[in-house]
């Protein structure tokens, strides 16, 4: 059978073109990459410029008022603290906890698919939702009221799922000579994973775990779902009191922008200080990371 | 001598042993427990979701809710309970969002994994990221006080909370993720195959989108997915930005409610617990539940079932 040979004419006369094609192409999509991060910068260009000249001592240290002068943000950052106090220790307990369970005792077959399908469902939950959760439960049913406890306790629920997730990693990252090599030293399962592939593990679990709380502090919806205002409140100083937390502040501020312009820059200064403790919380995560994690 | 400590010694050793043996059985009951919080968590969705629902309608009939278009559930003397309003502001909102989000998050997933050389990819990798990492009420100020008037210069007729802005703003917040699903995607395709198409004489881009792209669909089409789930359930953006008219509409230059804004309005307001009103929280918010679990499951079918494996 003859072969149809390539027409060598035809493709040098389309080559100019397909290759001018490729550039441009090229060119096109570096500038689609870098649209993520000229809106970034614009962002951050509006929250500054608005927020200019806002953020002073006064602002840091004053509770919140009526009057956008004088108002301030301590009532917020305490409740804020208070919230990552209890979040942080609750979800790494139970979520380190879950995650040696399935990783260590479980390991594979219908009980661990049904812990993981279910983790992996309740990540993509809505937050609001989570919200709906614990007014009903929290603050309703076990008549709590919107606490400090019931914000946490609903913010742990939210979190757990990345927590847990982020351990399993860590844990899946040791590898299984470590662990034959303490049981042939004669250790029982749980001194392994207590003496061993903890110790081993603790870095990243470290970093998903700053990384939860970083995203827990950003959460808005469900707190304000549960209630928390920001209105004239004292400063919360125990579980039961009521507290309000940086992002429903930010949220208040914005709705009220339009009756009074100067809210809207109290709001740009808060989100400032939210995103330097963001910043912070990120950069302590990367540099855990980087200086403690071994790669076996 | 060596006798008699060795007895003692090993008199000392079964105790410890036993009591070694004890937390050896105790851990495993502590940890399931722990477990369990998940697990009971997921209950207590769906179980206070259900029952509050049940409540709903058990006074506004399934057929108002889901088929009539009027949504006035505050009005003291005939308040009417319509998801529809509603669920066509959700619609939108998400539509927006993903008119963004697919052709920018898929064409960077394409620069990065593609054409990027590896020391450009390590550093705009990280950056696309950091706009997943911005708290979505800091989007929704953004969408309010700098998108929304940006916009109004443009389209005059623009109301001052609207759903275009806020669906716009959303994705952008959806971008990275679609990226770095889509990317992944890319990624795992493996090197032979371009190598095959460009010895064949193909340009690298069309081998990106002739060989690369087909072989990373399922990937690609499950970011989509993810993205959507996300878009839907997105809150603080369109709580702040898109306002809380509840009319049936799909003119995007008008204030519009979706689900999540009007979970937000009704609880952060004075509907009162036994109302009504309070229940029609629920009956919305099972929906809202629903859709996004459906995209997720759909999201996982897809990457599974039409998973091409090298």
């Amino acid at each position: 059978m003859a072969m149809n040979y390539i027409d060598q004419e035809a493709v040098s006369r389309q080559l100019p073109k397909r290759i001018a094609i490729n550039k441009i192409i090229r060119g096109l999509f570096f500038g689609s990459t870098l649209f993520g991060l000229v809106v970034l910068a614009v962002l951050l260009y509006d929250v500054i410029t608005d927020s200019w000249g806002w953020i002073n001592w006064n602002f840091l240290t004053s509770v919140t008022s009526f009057d956008a002068a004088n108002a301030g943000i301590i009532g917020a950052i305490t409740g804020t603290l208070w919230l990552m106090i209890i979040v942080g220790p609750l979800t790494m307990i139970l979520g380190v906890a879950t995650a040696i369970y399935l990783e260590e005792y479980v390991k594979e077959g219908r009980v661990r698919t049904f812990f993981e399908t279910n983790i992996s469902n309740l990540a993509g939950v809505p937050s609001i939702v989570f919200g709906l959760l614990g007014l009903t439960v929290f603050v309703r049913m076990l008549g709590m009221g919107s606490v400090v406890l019931a914000g946490a306790l609903t913010m742990s629920l939210l979190v757990l799922p990345i927590v847990i997730v982020a351990s399993q990693e860590a844990l899946r990252a040791v590898p299984s000579y470590l662990r034959e090599a303490s049981f042939g030293m004669g250790a029982t399962r749980w001194q392994t994973i207590k003496n061993v592939v903890l110790p081993a593990a603790l870095p990243s679990i470290l970093t998903g775990m700053i990384l939860a709380m970083s995203r827990a502090i950003g959460e808005t919806a469900p707190l304000i779902a549960i209630g928390i205002p920001a209105l004239l409140i004292p400063l919360p100083s125990g579980l039961f009191d009521s507290f309000t937390v940086l992002p429903v502040q930010i949220y208040y501020w914005t709705i009220d922008a339009a009756l009074n312009a100067e809210l809207a820059s109290l709001a740009a200064a808060t989100i400032v200080v939210l995103l330097v403790v963001m910043f912070i919380l990120n950069a302590t995560a990367i540099l855990i990371r980087n200086k403690f994690q071994k790669r076996f | 001598m060596a006798q008699s400590t060795s007895v003692s010694a090993l008199i000392k050793e079964k105790r410890q042993k036993s009591k070694r043996q004890k937390l050896e059985n105790l851990v495993p009951a502590f940890l399931f427990a722990a477990a369990s919080v998940s697990v009971l968590t997921t209950v207590g969705i769906l179980l206070t979701l259900i029952v509050e629902t049940a409540m709903f309608f058990s006074e506004v009939s399934f057929r108002e809710f889901f088929t009539s278009t009027e949504m006035q559930p505050l009005n003291r003397n005939n308040p009417t309970f319509s998801i529809l309003p509603l669920l066509s502001a959700t619609l939108l909102s998400t539509v927006i969002a993903m008119f963004v989000a697919i052709p920018i998050g898929l064409t960077t997933a394409v620069y990065l994994s593609e054409y990027a050389t590896e020391s450009a990819r390590r550093v705009l990798k990280p950056i696309v990221e950091v706009l997943a990492g911005i708290p979505t009420i800091v989007y929704g100020f953004f969408a309010f006080t700098f998108v929304t008037p940006v916009l109004r210069e443009i389209i005059p007729i623009l109301d001052r909370t609207n759903i275009l802005s806020p669906g716009i703003v959303m994705g952008i917040m959806i971008i990275p993720m679609v990226a770095s699903l889509s990317e992944d995607a890319l990624s795992s395709v493996p090197n032979s195959m371009r190598e095959g198409a460009m010895a064949f004489g193909a340009t690298k881009f069309e081998a990106t989108v002739r060989v690369v792209i087909p072989a990373a669909i399922s990937g690609i089409i499950a970011s989509f997915v993810l993205g959507i789930s996300r878009a839907i359930g997105e809150t603080m953006i369109v709580t702040i930005a898109s306002g809380s008219n509840k009319n049936l509409t799909f003119d995007i230059t008008q204030s519009m409610q979706t689900m999540t804004a009007y979970i937000v309005e009704v609880t952060s307001g004075d509907a009162g617990a036994g109302t009504t009103a309070y229940y029609s929280l629920y009956a919305v918010a099972i929906t809202l539940f629903f859709f996004t679990l459906a995209m997720n499951m759909l999201a996982k079918y897809i990457s599974k079932r039409f998973r091409e494996a090298y």
